[in-house]
């Protein structure tokens, strides 16, 4: 398990060089640079000379290979360098950002794990039934409809109905407030998020789980655990559940992972300072070490959410140890 | 006497120039001190140096914590000529030395959030940065000082501009919202510090940025100005989507956005809470302009230029456009608020903007059949990923070239690749580009229009050295009646006799603010009174 854990480690490697590659490439493929967008973004009067000191400031006057050296030797000592729009250190500039989209990804998580979980359970065992249907319509729904106009209407809801209820409108705070300051003004906020994205998250999990648990439910190994006579409860627990939770789990590692970077849209409805603004606040302004550090810290999530679900799936599975 | 006409036509235009709302009540009210104002920000300022950055991004939430030589009138903003001293002692001087020399004297009792007291010093540091940079050092308004000979320091409470002609222009540019005091001692050390550090004498001292997120400022006990700021902090929220700009004022997260909200906003906003909302409106110091790309045939030809503008409806689209959009006053190429600006009379002379719709679109016809334009070919406009007003007036031009037979499809991108294309590209027929300024100054603001080898700014690939002519002789008398003459001339050759570039029409601000925001008056421009020294909240 050791060896094999280490392998994959060692196997991130050449990922990580291919996605920088990938994301130098494409970044210098988009229009303008960072300097001119500075400069000429505002209409206001500059001349070339101030343009090409800036270029030379910022290193994009050096030839490609300098520059992908630059970026590749800053990723191996874990210096990403400052950001080319506000000249700040990367790794400030992140910081909070990455700790309120950690939050939401881990809040919705949860809320998608509690839904889907039994939800999917229930509607396999109560298959075609009403119970059945309503769970299917209820999962459809929350695929179909995107997490951002989920988090309009909550919005909207909230305003309105305050309104009418207690004659002041209330929204949820929008700037972010670390729990361990104030837990209340931290949770007024994530949870409306949450739920926006948790909801869609839960739907794709319910509709696994279901199918999954379906699946299992028709394997020899239950109706042999019903012919002994166990009781309902445990047969679904202990034998089917645990066995269907493979592909959910791979769904939810994705899920889990995409939600560090990619609430691009849900982060503006919220007005929340997630790392999802900030990848397209920094390829707006052609901020290239920007994208660049986010590009790969995202790379690098998704690699390590990857390496846990397989070594669940060892420790859900007897069958999947690897040697 | 021709001074006192002038005057009196400042006055009008100043009182005509818009400012409804409830400015008048607050003047009337006794402040408060106290509170905290929240405002929501579009955007995020890219550095913290007001000298090298032109966005109000910047402005917003960081201008409170400096102060300036002089300033707008923060009583009389709408004026676009009353200025008043802000670190200088008594009233904004008047020029001597045949109109060439101004003499400034500095309080003594200013100084920066770090302590140290200001001085003449500061000041010339300050400006010796903005006008004269090392070389290689980017100043965004260096060109607004090109009548200026030098700057001294005689004395540590005496600063001195010596120009190199009279011009009308120098005051307004010296009261530009982004000229920022600095401290010689942080210049002389490191001339980028401001860049990434803040540290003004301003009402308010920076208290925290949280990237991406907010800029908070607290109360300076020590500010100059004596019972000033009334506030006792601010936090400058960034938010980017307008709708949520909108619920944050409606959910009172905030209490204000000082940018500019279209219509529909402003409706929404007192439908939901009443009196609980004060709107103010002006007069926009920006606009919408057609960058015609004068290299690419048909456009070399003034005549199919001149048919570009005869078939826009610029009276009809300001009564349709400014239902939804943020755009809505009819004007040339100075803000139409201005002394200097063309009245309605004069602006009917012009090509494009004839009374006689009919008239004016059956000559773009003819100008585009004696031309030999083809119209079966698809043109190209270029435009910016925004919706106010960029994709919404370039829809409209869409449909009003149309109207004389020229088929436009619409490119839209993000700010990057739109400046890509508009400098550099140039695969475009038209382009939009905009003119934002901050303090009305039509002497400087039009230089966007002289030949593209002498603005910085002019995208058109043109040269016209008529226009030029007229630019440089408008620029060195200080007779405001020949700068009208002048900038008529200019006005009609740019415009329409030489077709060299368009306007399409000049925006229109709409501030709905929570209405217990009170001393905050409405301005021609977002980058204009924002000190925040004499807001208070009526809480």
């Amino acid at each position: 398990m050791y060896r094999y854990i280490l392998k994959r480690l060692l196997l991130m490697i050449p990922t990580l060089f291919g996605a920088a590659v990938l994301v130098f490439t494409l970044l210098r493929l988009i229009p303008g640079d960072t300097c001119e967008l500075r400069l000429a973004g505002s209409g206001g009067y500059f001349d070339q000379s101030a343009l090409d000191i800036c270029r030379h400031e910022m290193g994009i006057d050096q030839p490609k290979l300098v520059q992908f050296w630059h970026f590749i030797w800053g990723i191996v000592r874990f210096d990403f360098g400052k950001s080319m729009w506000t000249g700040q250190p990367i790794v400030s500039e992140m910081a909070m950002r990455f700790q309120l989209s950690m939050e939401i990804a881990i809040v919705a998580t949860i809320v998608a794990i509690v839904v889907a979980v039994p939800l999917g359970t229930i509607s396999a065992v109560k298959q075609n039934t009403w119970i059945d249907y309503m769970v299917r319509a209820i999962s459809i729904a929350g695929i179909a409809m995107p997490s951002f106009w989920l988090g309009i209407l909550i919005i909207l809801g909230l305003l309105i109905g305050t309104q009418y209820f207690l004659g002041t409108p209330w929204m949820p705070p929008i700037t972010y407030t670390p729990i361990w300051v104030d837990p209340m003004k931290n949770l007024a906020l994530i949870v409306w998020p949450a739920i926006a994205t948790g909801y869609r998250y839960s739907a794709v999990a319910t509709r696994m789980t279901r199918s999954a648990m379906l699946e299992v439910l028709r394997e020899d190994y239950v109706r042999t655990a019903r012919a002994k006579g166990l009781f309902e409860k445990l047969i679904i627990r202990r034998h089917a559940l645990k066995n269907a939770m493979l592909p959910v789990i791979t769904v939810i590692g994705i899920e889990f992972a995409f939600l560090i970077g990619g609430l691009v849209v849900t982060e503006q409805v919220f007005n929340l300072n997630g790392l999802g603004k900030l990848f397209v606040e920094s390829v707006t302004n052609n901020d290239y070490s920007m994208t660049q550090a986010l590009v790969m810290l995202v790379v690098m999530i998704f690699l390590f959410v990857n390496l846990l679900v397989d070594i669940l799936y060892a420790w859900l599975d007897p069958r999947i140890r690897y040697r | 006497m021709k001074g006192i006409q002038v005057k009196a036509l400042c006055a009008i235009v100043a009182g005509v120039a818009i400012g409804i709302g409830a400015s008048g009540q607050a003047s009337a009210e006794t402040p408060k001190h106290g509170g905290i104002l929240k405002y929501v920000v579009p955007d995020e300022p890219p550095s913290f140096d007001g000298h090298i950055e032109t966005t109000f991004a910047l402005i917003h939430p960081v201008r409170p914590f400096y102060s300036v030589l002089i300033k707008v009138n923060p009583e009389n903003p709408s004026s676009t000529t009353d200025f008043v001293c802000d670190v200088c002692v008594g009233k904004v001087p008047e020029a001597t030395d045949g109109g060439k020399l101004y003499t400034f004297k500095i309080r003594d009792d200013v100084k920066f959030h770090s302590g140290e007291k200001m001085t003449a010093q500061d000041v010339l540091a300050t400006y010796q940065k903005i006008i004269f940079p090392p070389a290689g050092e980017p100043s965004a308004r260096k060109a607004f000082f090109s009548m200026v000979e030098s700057v001294t320091a005689p004395d540590d409470h005496t600063v001195v501009f010596k120009l190199k002609y009279p011009s009308g222009a120098f005051i307004p540019a010296l009261a530009v919202p982004f000229n920022w005091i600095y401290q010689k001692a942080k210049l002389d050390k490191d001339i980028h510090w401001y860049e990434t550090h803040i540290d003004g004498s301003g009402a308010f001292i920076f208290e925290k940025r949280e990237a991406g997120a907010y800029i908070s400022g607290k109360r300076d006990p020590d500010y100059y100005i004596k019972g000033r700021p009334y506030l006792d902090g601010f936090q400058a929220i960034f938010a980017k989507k307008e709708s949520l700009r909108v619920q944050a004022i409606r959910g009172d997260r905030a209490a204000i956005e000082f940018r500019g909200f279209p219509p529909k906003s402003r409706d929404d906003l007192v439908a939901a809470l009443g009196d609980k909302i004060t709107v103010e409106e002006s007069d926009w110091n920006c606009v919408l302009i057609m960058t015609v790309n004068h290299k690419k045939k048909p456009w070399d030809d003034v005549r199919a230029r001149r048919a570009l503008t005869l078939a826009v409806d610029r009276w009809g689209g300001s009564k349709y456009l400014s239902r939804i959009a943020i755009v809505k006053t009819v004007g040339g190429i100075v803000f139409p608020g201005s002394p200097l600006a063309a009245t309605k009379e004069e602006l009917q002379q012009l090509a494009g903007y004839w009374p006689d719709l009919k008239k004016s679109r059956t000559e773009a016809r003819r100008l585009l059949k004696e031309a030999g334009v083809d119209l079966s070919k698809t043109y190209y406009l270029n435009n910016r990923a925004v919706d106010q007003p960029y994709k919404i007036v370039g829809t409209w031009l869409l449909d009003q070239w149309k109207q004389v037979g020229l088929k436009f499809d619409q490119h839209v991108f993000p700010t990057g690749p739109f400046y890509a294309q508009l400098r550099k590209k140039k695969d475009y027929d038209v382009s939009m580009d905009f003119n934002c300024q901050s303090v009305v100054n039509p002497l400087v603001d039009v230089s966007k229009f002289i030949s593209d080898d002498r603005a910085g700014n002019n995208y058109g690939s043109y040269q016209d050295r008529e226009v030029d002519a007229l630019f440089d002789k408008m620029n060195r008398t200080a007779d405001p009646a020949e700068q009208r003459k002048y900038m008529r001339e200019m006005e009609k050759l740019t415009l329409d006799t030489h077709a060299n570039a368009f306007i399409t029409l000049w925006w229109y601000r709409i501030i709905p603010h929570r209405s217990y925001v009170k001393g905050w008056k409405i301005s021609p421009s977002h980058y204009l009174n924002q000190s925040l020294d004499n807001v208070w909240l009526d809480q």
